[in-house]
């Protein structure tokens, strides 16, 4: 230490290790108490003893996580996918030279405000008994009865849904990405004599790039986390076709005597978001930097 | 002549947008429809659910009222709503100042700051059992749990975005309020944090939308405690509403109107907080 502690110094710290504090103990220290359960075979009661690295090999051979797994990432590529394009479909026509514009974009934006377990329950009426009725008359099979009973359909009933509320929050960044793009810009590549089409992708796209990252990582991770349109469409069925990583950590975890084994889970799941999120921070930069 | 043709309005693509609000408007309009209606006029087809009631009574919603607790629950959303924007408010602001001043020539804040915010990539799930152990010893299983809970959750976030904002004010502010003798604390009460006053409307913003439509959090840890919040009240009473959808959809209108009255007032604020918030 060079120098006494001065006032301001001292302020800071009277400030900053509270807030540590306060943040060590409920999250740092449960994250790392989950890791030490993720290696006993605790039931969530009663004695436990560690297991060592037993949950993590049963994980890997466990039908129902793998199940888990595969429709979590399933949805949430589907449901990236289909949220950042629809999107950015929406981002531009809600930016163009259209009347009514703020009305518009307000009202497209509803159903992000509404909560996701009531829009479960409305779209799960909708699933159970508007469609099938409207495929009844219109003779399409595969509508004829609810696709939140039919193993193959079901998850498709949940994207819808995840889908609706994620495009209003993507919209509004996609719109304010557009808004940093300076009219200038359009009226040199109209000058060119650039179609609408190229003028997108070699002037528009190029220039959101940045929004297209916080778009993509954004949903991702809402994704990969579902659990509230779970809770109240599907319950995790039919036959656990449509059972969310987040969801089955609740159910087995909390109910299931699988605390250590959930927990396990739950640790492999934190490094997944991990490993995705950065994965797709540093591609998306070094596509940035290259434009 | 083409200049003129840009200026126009696209009144296709206006119509086109329009409709497409139907995607919006359609699940509201029959989650109303059918709160109005009497069980006795679900028909099978989609007119039952679709045509409007015979008589508009608010009969269902006065029942689910009392089926739900609507305003027991509506009170504790409040109460967790607000107590933890404000703590969100104080907190956080004060401790994204501190460590966005201070990680500009101090390794051990940069440190603190990067401590903090990648708490953003921790999800519930992993913190979920351990925290309803913790919060059941601690004797906080309760609303007051998850009030402490969603401030420490929306730490990484809110931190991330004050100490971001804190970039556009100048250190001379600071440092003219500390000639004329005020200490750090006086500081940044009087100079400091009226300043950030947007950010703490986006920060309002985001926490309200995220703690409101919370289900997860109160639902591990109130567990037990016989006390709802208003999505959570939704959950734990759908054994109850059974197969009267209409009395089961009241509920659902009652749960959603709340946050909805905000919105309408306060939409421009919130469509750019939340473009803010991201944009950050």
């Amino acid at each position: 230490m060079k120098k006494k502690m001065n006032n301001q110094e001292k302020t800071f710290l009277a400030i900053v290790i509270p807030v540590l504090l306060l943040f060590f103990a409920f999250n740092t220290l449960p994250m790392l108490k989950g890791v030490i359960y993720s290696f006993t075979n605790y039931r969530g009661y009663g004695s436990y003893e560690g297991v060592g690295l037993r949950n993590y090999m049963d994980l890997f051979t466990d039908a129902r996580v793998g199940k888990s797994y595969l429709f979590t990432f399933k949805y949430a590529l589907c449901g990236t996918v289909l949220v950042n394009v629809i999107s950015l479909v929406m981002a531009l026509g809600l930016n163009a030279r259209i009347r009514f514009k703020s009305a518009l974009r307000g009202i497209y934006f509803v159903p992000n405000i509404l909560g996701g377990l009531v829009i479960g329950y409305i779209f799960s009426f909708i699933f159970t008994y508007i469609l099938p009725a409207v495929g009844n008359s219109l003779n399409i099979g595969f509508l004829q009865n609810s696709i939140l009973a039919s193993e193959k359909y079901a998850w498709i009933g949940v994207l819808v849904v995840g889908v609706w509320q994620a495009v209003a929050m993507n919209t509004i960044i996609y719109i304010s990405g557009l808004q940093t793009v300076p009219d200038e810009v359009y009226e040199a590549s109209m000058l060119d004599g650039a179609s609408k089409w190229k003028e997108f992708w070699q002037v528009t796209f190029p220039l959101v790039m940045p929004f297209v990252t916080i778009n993509l990582v954004l949903s991702t991770k809402n994704f990969l986390m579902v659990f509230d349109q779970i809770m109240s469409l599907t319950k995790g069925g039919p036959a656990m076709s449509t059972e969310s990583i987040s969801y089955l950590i609740y159910r087995n975890g909390m109910d299931g005597g699988q605390f250590g084994f959930q927990s396990a889970n739950a640790v492999i799941f934190f490094l997944v978001i991990v490993a995705i999120s950065i994965f797709q921070m540093t591609v998306m930069n070094r596509k940035e930097e290259q434009l | 002549m083409k200049e003129k043709a840009e200026q126009r309005t696209n009144w296709v693509l206006t119509v086109v947008l329009i409709l497409g609000t139907l995607t919006v408007f359609f699940p509201l309009y029959m989650a109303i429809i059918i709160a109005f209606k009497q069980p006795s006029e679900m028909t099978n087809d989609i007119a039952g659910a679709l045509s409007f009631p015979a008589h508009w009574s608010f009969e269902n919603f006065r029942e689910a009222m009392v089926v739900t607790d609507f305003w027991h629950s509506l009170g504790n959303s409040l109460l967790i709503t607000l107590s933890t924007i404000v703590l969100s408010i104080v907190i956080h602001s004060i401790a994204g100042y501190v460590i966005g001043r201070a990680m500009a020539n101090k390794k051990s804040f940069r440190f603190m700051y990067l401590y903090i915010v990648s708490g953003m990539f921790v999800p519930f799930s992993i913190l979920m059992m351990p925290l309803v152990k913790q919060t059941a010893q601690m004797g906080l299983g309760n609303r007051l749990g998850v009030i402490l809970l969603y401030t420490v959750f929306y730490m990484p976030m809110n931190v991330l975005l004050y100490s971001g904002y804190l970039k556009n004010i100048p250190l001379a502010m600071e440092e003219a309020a500390n000639i004329d003798g005020a200490n750090t604390w006086t500081t940044y009460w009087r100079v400091i944090f009226p300043m950030m006053a947007p950010m703490h409307a986006t920060v309002a913003i985001l926490t309200a939308l995220g703690t409101w439509n919370d289900v997860m959090t109160p639902l591990v840890i109130m567990s037990g405690t016989g006390q709802n919040t208003l999505p959570l009240a939704q959950l734990n009473f759908q054994t109850q509403f059974g197969t009267n959808f209409n009395l089961a959809f009241a509920s659902y209108i009652l749960a959603l109107i709340p946050i909805l009255i905000f919105y309408i007032i306060c939409q421009k604020q919130i469509l750019n907080g939340v473009a803010n918030g991201a944009v950050k």
